[in-house]
């Protein structure tokens, strides 16, 4: 027993953590005190004794975890203890559950744990579609209702589908490149472990007194500034989120940049690691804004700081420029990564070359310059300047171009192909390239001032967000961990019960979020508990596709867990995939490679006789390079 | 292939235009914003044809043969094409967001005789100020005279609001600390809903009110029969009114009194 408490572990973080929730309660007291203050507050207002050891306690259970051992150690000058490799991999279940440095034990860490918040976020948008199943106010109180749909979009936005791309290029991608694993292992464990302490902050908001927060995710200033103590969970929350998003971007951006095998030179990279290039160029520009906007609205809550207090010369719009010059951002870094997924899987399943490589690859980096210049499109009504809103019309309309060129060169891809549309992923995928271009085509209605005007905060929006996250992102998260799956488990999922979940979440999907698109433009507003009754029937209509789509993912996370266990082994290369992540075993070696893989060509030579995107270590390396030979397609 | 995203897209604008998306019109801009909607969606459904049909067209001839284990053919581009297909959408983006310009600065031209109305938003409710005619006010329900542009000034009092009756097809968020204004022309007698469209906590569902268009004749009526003085607080100025509420916090000390914290 002494010994598992002095063994960085669960021993060790459970009393951190109460060491340190301690030291913050203990801070407040000794510092109210010290100022001559009640040290117990008779009438509440910020909540100093549960805010600072809300702050406090996470460190405490990183530091007992052991995220910072060796790098404790080496600022003070003590012998670091060398890395033995032993906890490496996992060969046991409980080695998930410790502090890992393998970046393939980190991407199914993050991918578990962010389908397990995909739940949790799921539950509670299918309570929001049990109340507004019916006209009138049945199941939960307005103020509940506000506390669901805001915690309903930052568990899926900031638990879910960012970190779940995260997760899955933090399998794939090292493996891609040819490297041993990320640039900073350490690093990379302490951004996964920073991912459930934000859940946990956000969940644990329900127990506040005054519920959970409630300003929607959005947060708007002085809503938020004034609202009761949930809200600070969220402020804090983010804090988190973001330092895990920030660390993980840098990680990739490192590792991308100087870990490429020998030969792989920036046209020879896979699609995928372009897109996480892209995304990540996008996280370490974009999240400090939200950090920063979370950290100010905190301020003014706890400390009267008054940066949005208009009583004192705050600005209120400034919340929402700030605000938004991430959150716009945002929704490309929950989108590009999922663009190289989509690239990957088609590439593969239709036996093609991508078509316009290169121009796929700079669409991502002209999306990432563009969507830099978009944010205020959220603030068309909003009382901005009213001369900031043409020009932003103008480069919201143009950044659907290059999104358009993708959409364009994955149908281009298929043409002259062989298709092959056994495998789910290849499903997900031809189905997302439809539904990404409805939310893509309404995403154009809504960057139009006048139509925006009208269809602002209405259910419009809900359809389009909904179109382009979930027919947009969460199609391409499943096709990707349909995808890798064999190569992550090294066993195969039930591809029958694999379509049953497609077909199943394409029809809830249309089925749920096209009649918002009607509800919206003819007059509901968004974020409402109730409504005018002529909405009645199609709000159930919704509600149960929205029950359909909710009940089909149990399908899915019964194919995953029972696949994972029982399924028939799934070979190296179940996909016949070029990229250099299925030329080794499933699931790979501890080190991936015994040696660095020798890349000779572009990764997506298929049809070509003799082309190699790469010669293992290992192989005879008489292979000679092969001119791609480029053939004119017959008219 | 060309024949079949002509007749898809046909097809699609066909069915797409025959519903009213925007429901009733009722101002001079719900004409040039639903024309500007209903080009958007034959656009877009010729568009959202090509995808389809493009992909369903790859489907049926290029769908690999069972057993088939060879690949397809090493095509890696065709900048031709890619050019098209950048070039294109650019004339079509830039088209639209040309047109939409143009029907903005229409809807939003303002007479010189336009008449003023305030416009107060506060948790929950709204509260109208009618300064034109010896500030004369009403509570929950507003009245404006058909065929004559109104102005409305946007003022909230502790969150943003949002201003929005669908039929007239305008909205603008009420901001606290900053004057924001609203342009609209109703052109239908009628009764329609203003409704509150930003999140502002509890209330925020049911803070909605009426609106009446009638005639002038009626709308005069109407006004005389308001002869409540306005409320002190509504009659300040923008300024006047932030003082107090300045002066009232400094009393209080702290933001808890500043009447934005709702509990």
């Amino acid at each position: 027993m002494a010994v598992a408490i002095r063994q960085p572990g669960w021993y060790r973080g459970a009393i951190g953590t109460i060491i340190g929730a301690a030291f913050g309660f203990g801070l407040v007291v000794a510092l109210r005190a010290i100022s001559g203050l009640d040290v117990f507050q008779t009438e509440q207002t910020g909540y100093p004794h549960v805010i600072v050891p809300l702050i406090t306690a996470p460190f405490g259970f990183l530091i007992g975890f052991g995220a910072f051992d060796y790098w404790f150690r080496w600022a003070a000058g003590k012998p670091t203890v060398p890395e033995d490799h032993s906890g490496h991999g996992a060969t046991k279940w409980q080695d998930y559950f410790k502090f890992n440095t393998d970046h393939k034990v980190i991407g199914t860490q993050y991918v578990v744990t962010t389908l397990f918040f995909f739940l949790i976020g799921g539950l509670l948008a299918l309570l929001m579609r049990a109340e507004l199943a019916q006209p009138g106010s049945q199941i939960v109180a307005a103020n509940t209702f506000n506390g669901l749909f805001s915690t309903h979009a930052v568990v899926m936005i900031f638990l879910f589908i960012i970190p779940v791309f995260a997760g899955l290029a933090n399998y794939v991608l090292p493996l891609m490149i040819g490297a041993p694993d990320m640039a900073f292992p350490r690093l990379n464990a302490l951004s996964f472990w920073l991912l459930p302490i934000a859940g946990i902050i956000f969940l644990s908001s329900f127990l506040a007194p005054g519920g959970s927060f409630d300003a929607g995710w959005t947060g708007y200033a002085p809503l938020s500034t004034g609202a009761p103590l949930g809200q600070s969970f969220f402020n804090i929350g983010v804090q988190f989120a973001g330092a895990s998003s920030i660390a993980t971007a840098l990680n990739f951006l490192v590792t991308i940049i100087t870990m490429r095998a020998p030969g792989m030179n920036l046209w020879r990279m896979p699609l995928l690691v372009w897109a996480n290039l892209s995304t990540s160029l996008l996280v370490v520009g974009a999240t400090p804004f939200i950090a920063g906007a979370q950290f100010m609205v905190f301020f003014d809550r706890i400390l009267g700081m008054n940066f949005f207090n208009f009583l004192q010369g705050g600005d209120v719009i400034s919340y929402q420029h700030i605000f938004w010059f991430y959150s716009h951002p945002a929704v490309y870094i929950m989108m590009l990564p999922g663009f190289g997924i989509i690239s990957e899987i088609i590439s593969t399943h239709a036996r093609k070359p991508v078509f316009g490589y290169r121009l796929m690859a700079l669409a991502l980096i002209g999306i990432v310059v563009l969507s830099y210049s978009v944010w205020a499109h959220h603030m068309f009504v909003a009382g901005m300047f009213s001369w900031l809103r043409v020009p932003i019309m103008i480069t919201t309309m143009l950044i659907a171009v290059p999104t358009g060129i993708k959409v364009f060169s994955w149908l281009g891809t298929l043409f002259y192909g062989k298709i092959h549309t056994y495998s789910t992923a290849m499903l997900f995928s031809l189905a997302f390239i439809v539904t990404f271009t409805i939310g893509g085509i309404s995403g154009v209605m809504l960057g139009m001032i006048p139509i925006d005007i009208h269809v602002s905060d209405t259910y419009f929006v809900v359809a389009h967000i909904h179109f382009v996250l979930f027919g947009g992102s969460v199609f391409t998260i499943f096709a990707g961990i349909y995808h890798w799956f064999p190569k992550m488990t090294g066993r195969m999922y039930d591809e029958r019960l694999g379509r049953v979940h497609f077909w199943g979440t394409v029809i809830g999907t249309w089925g749920t979020f096209i009649p918002m698109h009607w509800v919206g433009m003819d007059g509901m507003p968004r974020r409402v508990a109730d409504y005018a009754s002529q909405y009645g029937d199609w709000n159930l209509v919704i509600s149960i596709f929205a029950f359909i789509l909710g009940a089909v993912q149990l399908v899915f996370l019964y194919n995953m867990i029972v696949s994972w266990r029982f399924g028939p082994k799934a070979g190296n290369n179940p996909w016949r995939a070029n990229s250099i992540e299925w030329q080794v075993t499933s699931p790979p070696p501890v080190f991936n490679f015994d040696e660095i893989p020798r890349v000779v060509g572009g990764p997506y030579e298929y049809g070509t006789p003799g082309a190699r995107h790469a010669i293992m270590g290992g192989e005879e390396l008489e292979v000679p390079e092969p001119k791609p030979t480029t053939v004119t397609a017959p008219s | 292939m060309v024949l079949a995203v002509i007749v898809l897209g046909v097809i699609q604008s066909v069915i797409l235009l025959q519903f009213d998306w925007f429901g009733g019109e009722a101002s001079t801009a719900a004409k040039p914003i639903d024309t500007l909607m209903d080009v958007t969606i034959v656009l877009s459904s010729f568009i959202f044809a090509i995808v389809c049909v493009a992909l369903g067209y790859a489907l049926i001839k290029w769908r690999a043969k069972p057993g088939d284990e060879g690949d397809g053919l090493p095509i890696h581009g065709n900048t031709r094409l890619e050019i098209i297909w950048t070039i294109i959408p650019v004339i079509i983006v830039l088209g639209l967001a040309g047109y939409s310009w143009a029907v903005l600065n229409d809807v939003e031209k303002t007479d010189a005789d336009a008449m003023h109305v305030n416009v107060y938003a506060q948790q929950f409710a709204w509260t109208f100020g009618y300064p034109e005619e010896g500030n004369k006010w009403s509570e929950g329900e507003l009245h404006v005279p058909v065929d004559r542009q109104v102005i409305f000034d946007l003022q909230a009092q502790d969150v943003i609001h949002s201003f929005w009756v669908p039929e007239w097809r305008i909205k603008k968020d009420a901001v606290p600390g900053l004057s924001t204004d609203v342009v609209v022309t109703p052109d239908k007698i009628g009764r329609y809903q203003l409704i509150c469209t930003e999140l502002c906590g509890i209330g925020h569902t049911t803070m909605r009110a009426t609106v009446v268009v009638e005639s002038e004749a009626d709308y005069q009526a109407w006004i005389k029969k308001q002869s409540q003085e306005v409320p002190e607080d509504l009659l300040l100025t923008k300024d006047q009114f932030y003082e107090t509420q300045k002066q009232n916090e400094e009393k209080s000390g702290g933001i808890e009194g500043s009447g934005v914290i709702e509990e």
